[in-house]
């Protein structure tokens, strides 16, 4: 009888099935054949295919000619060079797009969900309006909209619609005034850069001085300070201006000088800034609403002004619970550029997407495109995780 | 100091501008700058929609929005599969009532109005006006019948779990068969399309994203590991790779001559994809599950398999649901992306008819504000619904 064995038996005389060590064992065990099994058949599969075809399995050919043509590289590129800085050039197309999407995004969206926290009806009103339009419609139909409606119909350059600024709009994209570095530009960028690096050191060792003494370091007003110093020195040192504005000026039948966005670039831009802003808006919102509303009062009661109500209670508590779903928002963003092929924008995934096109690649290339954005994932997610812990509370 | 007793204004709409339009200085200037800016939008908004806008290439091929090229003498098959769901709407609704009545009344009314809409069109045929208005009563005959005591509610379910393969049967068809001669996906298209991936894709990713989350809390680490691996792979690449890879690099890991049709190469992109993100919101629920519930479950004598079904998996799904629901909708939204794998969905479909007539390019923002304005309403009613359906299950209150 089971019941009047002892513990040392019991564990001995179980039956295999139900002893849960080996049923542990086994679980893991199946599991790994299935998940091995699939790859390994998977692949058998396709050596078989790739013999048949006589395709690529190496990555040899992103030495060679990339023999395709990419409109308005940001970077040096012609149909002569190697297929792997073609590769690159669509890399610096994405980050161009992630990056400054990211920036704008998150103002617009800061922007948008203090409108939306207004007192003001009609203000929250409409950013109400562009929050709902853009976060229930698909990305692609935005982008549709801008790039085949709205740039589609742009006037010729004769007749470019001209805003302040000057900045020019046209069918060929948009000119915007935009400064340019002169000669004594880069050393001023340099000094001020010192002068920025030096503002953070005397900025954190001025706080924790104050935070350990007591004393009022005056922190802001120092680093502050010391970074008009650095650009009054450096104007003074490169002498001369750093910076001259470069006008776009009609000559013949385009626009010279200036910056130009072309219109698959602005279109991308655009769209996935207002979509992403109307997410990030809401995601700002909830984190400034989740403050407890006794936190702004018992701040107020204990006599802070306004400023530091929201600078040292209401921020650093809305932030911590903004900061997950932001990175996750900036993620998308960053996916997202990858829709850029449907208009035609060249980055990693339509310049991937040619090469596939081209015989018997599709398996290397495509491997590449997967490891670029998941790099891309997981280095932004990785700063941005460190970030974050860096704010939260420190929890037992 | 006769300020000071003045009574507060009685509530009215002065009293309503004052407080929400001019209650300081700052607001008042900022109303006074945006009510022009707002007026003259909504004007020309309205002027372009009423006067400017040419919605012929709405107007002229709803059929083609609503279902594609599926050949229109099999257009029955659809009408059926259609009426079959309004019937197990109408009859859930009479069983459970709540939200579900509340769609199905939305889903009569609309069809109503279009069964009764007085405007020459040759789409509202009589047999067209004749089946919605069928239909209208279709939702009300299942209501009766959900209000039957002997119409138990596990008969229902049991219905709704019938009913997709049913649709996707009758949509098929048999090959050879006279009665139900079999349609190629290739002919499907338009919203058919699009709710049948995301509905497809949400429906097949659950059950995956469960057990990915599962996985992920497992304490085997083999089993762990694969979920992680798989989990935040997918998460890391955006959908469209997802979908290429199974539209074109799948075919060449298959065996020569196995063959996948397009739409359901589509639908497992999209299913791995949903999948992922699933695992993520369902791995939330299981962490707000608190650890007390399982050690009580332990206690009253229940293995590991009872106290995940019966225990952890209710309330944890019950804390997701709305991040769930949040996550459909943008299923629903990126199901567009297989635009680009060349699959003919609702915006398939817009692009093609702006393509078939050189007239038609210029009439490109017609047919994109309709689509938008499809997926718009459908996104916006979900987020609705998810929100009644977090007060009726009380998410944020209990738990």
């Amino acid at each position: 009888m089971a019941s009047t064995q002892s513990v040392g038996e019991k564990s001995t005389n179980i039956p295999f099935y139900r002893d849960e060590r080996i049923l542990r064992i086994f679980a893991q065990v199946i599991s790994t054949v299935i998940v091995v099994g699939l790859l390994i058949w998977a692949a058998l599969n396709f050596l078989k295919a790739a013999e048949a075809r006589n395709m690529t399995l190496t990555f040899g050919f992103l030495k060679e000619a990339a023999g395709f043509p990419i409109s308005n590289p940001p970077i040096e590129y012609d149909p002569s060079m190697s297929f792997g800085r073609a590769f690159f050039v669509g890399l610096v197309n994405t980050l161009l797009v992630s990056v400054t999407g990211v920036i704008t995004a998150t103002i617009l969206g800061t922007l948008v969900a203090l409108a939306r926290l207004s007192s003001n009806w009609l203000l929250g009103r409409i950013a109400l309006v562009f929050i709902e339009f853009n976060r229930n419609i698909p990305l692609l139909v935005l982008l549709f909209i801008l790039y085949f409606v709205v740039f589609g119909q742009l006037p010729q350059v004769k007749e470019s619609i001209t805003w302040p600024g000057p900045m020019y709009i046209n069918r060929r994209g948009i000119y915007l005034t935009w400064p340019r570095l002169t000669e004594s530009g880069t050393p001023f960028v340099v000094l001020v850069f010192v002068g920025i690096l030096l503002a953070v050191i005397a900025f954190v060792v001025l706080r924790r001085h104050r935070e350990m003494t007591g004393q009022n370091t005056y922190y802001v007003q120092a680093s502050i300070g010391i970074f008009v110093l650095s650009g009054v020195i450096g104007w003074a040192l490169t002498g001369g201006t750093p910076f001259e504005f470069s006008v776009p000026v009609l000559e013949g039948f385009n626009f010279q000088g200036g910056l130009r966005l072309t219109p698959e670039f602005a279109g991308m831009f655009i769209g996935l800034t207002t979509y992403t802003a109307a997410f990030i808006a809401e995601v700002v919102r909830s984190g400034i609403q989740a403050v407890d509303r006794g936190q702004i009062e018992a701040a107020r009661a204990v006599g802070l002004s306004t400023t530091q109500v929201l600078s040292l209670v209401v921020m650093p508590q809305a932030l911590r619970i903004i900061i997950p779903p932001m990175i996750s928002q900036y993620l998308n963003l960053t996916k997202n550029s990858s829709l850029a092929l449907a208009i035609g924008f060249q980055e990693v995934f339509s310049v991937g997407k040619i090469a596939i096109n081209q015989a018997g690649r599709a398996v290397p290339v495509f491997a590449l495109v997967m490891i670029t954005y998941l790099t891309l994932s997981l280095l932004t997610s990785l700063v941005l995780n460190i970030y974050n812990r860096s704010i939260q509370f420190v929890t037992r | 100091m006769e300020e000071a007793i003045r009574p507060p204004l009685p509530p009215g709409p002065i009293k309503w501008v004052r407080d929400n339009l001019f209650n300081n200085w700052f607001n008042s200037i900022l109303t006074v700058a945006l009510l022009p800016v707002v007026f003259f939008a909504l004007v020309n908004v309205v002027l372009w929609v009423f006067t400017e806008a040419d919605w012929r290439v709405v107007s002229q091929f709803p059929l083609l929005y609503a279902v594609g090229q599926y050949p229109r003498e099999e257009l029955w098959r659809v009408g059926i599969g259609l009426s079959t769901i309004l019937l197990m709407l109408g009859m859930s609704w009479g069983k459970w009532g709540g939200l579900l009545r509340s769609i199905s009344m939305a889903i009569g009314i609309a069809f109503a109005f279009f069964a009764l809409l007085p405007v020459q069109h040759p789409a509202l045929d009589f047999s067209m006006r004749a089946y919605l208005g069928a239909n209208v009563l279709l939702i009300l005959l299942g209501n009766w019948i959900g209000h039957r005591v002997a119409v138990k509610g596990s008969y229902i379910l049991i219905g709704w779990a019938i009913v997709p393969f049913l649709f996707v049967f009758l949509l098929t068809g048999i090959e050879g068969s006279k009665f139900l001669p079999s349609v190629a996906t290739t002919f499907w298209g338009g919203l058919l399309v699009t709710i049948l991936l995301s509905a497809g894709g949400i429906l097949l990713s659950f059950p995956i994203g469960v057990a990915l989350a599962l996985g992920r809390r497992s304490t085997l680490p083999v089993v762990k590991a694969f979920s992680i691996i798989f989990i935040e792979t997918v998460r890391g690449v955006p959908l469209i790779t997802i979908l290429f890879m199974f539209s074109i690099i799948l075919a060449l890991f298959l065996p020569a001559d196995s063959r996948i049709d397009r739409l359901v190469r589509a639908l497992m992109g999209i299913t791995f994809f949903s999948a992922a993100y699933t695992a993520e919101n369902v791995r939330g629920g299981l962490q707000a599950v608190p650890p007390g519930q399982i050690e009580a479950a332990k206690a009253v004598g229940m293995n590991g398999f009872q106290t995940m079904v019966f225990i952890v998996l209710p309330q944890a799904l019950r804390a997701v649901l709305p991040a769930i629901v949040g996550q459909f909708i943008a299923l629903f939204k990126d199901t567009t992306l297989v635009v680009i794998v060349g699959i003919n969905d609702l915006l398939g479909i817009g692009r093609s008819i702006i393509n078939s007539d050189p007239e038609f390019v210029q009439l490109q923002l017609e047919v994109y504000i309709f689509i938008a304005v499809i997926y718009w309403i459908f996104s916006y009613l979900m987020s609705q619904a998810s929100s009644r359906l977090e007060t009726a299950l009380g998410v944020s209150t209990r738990l």
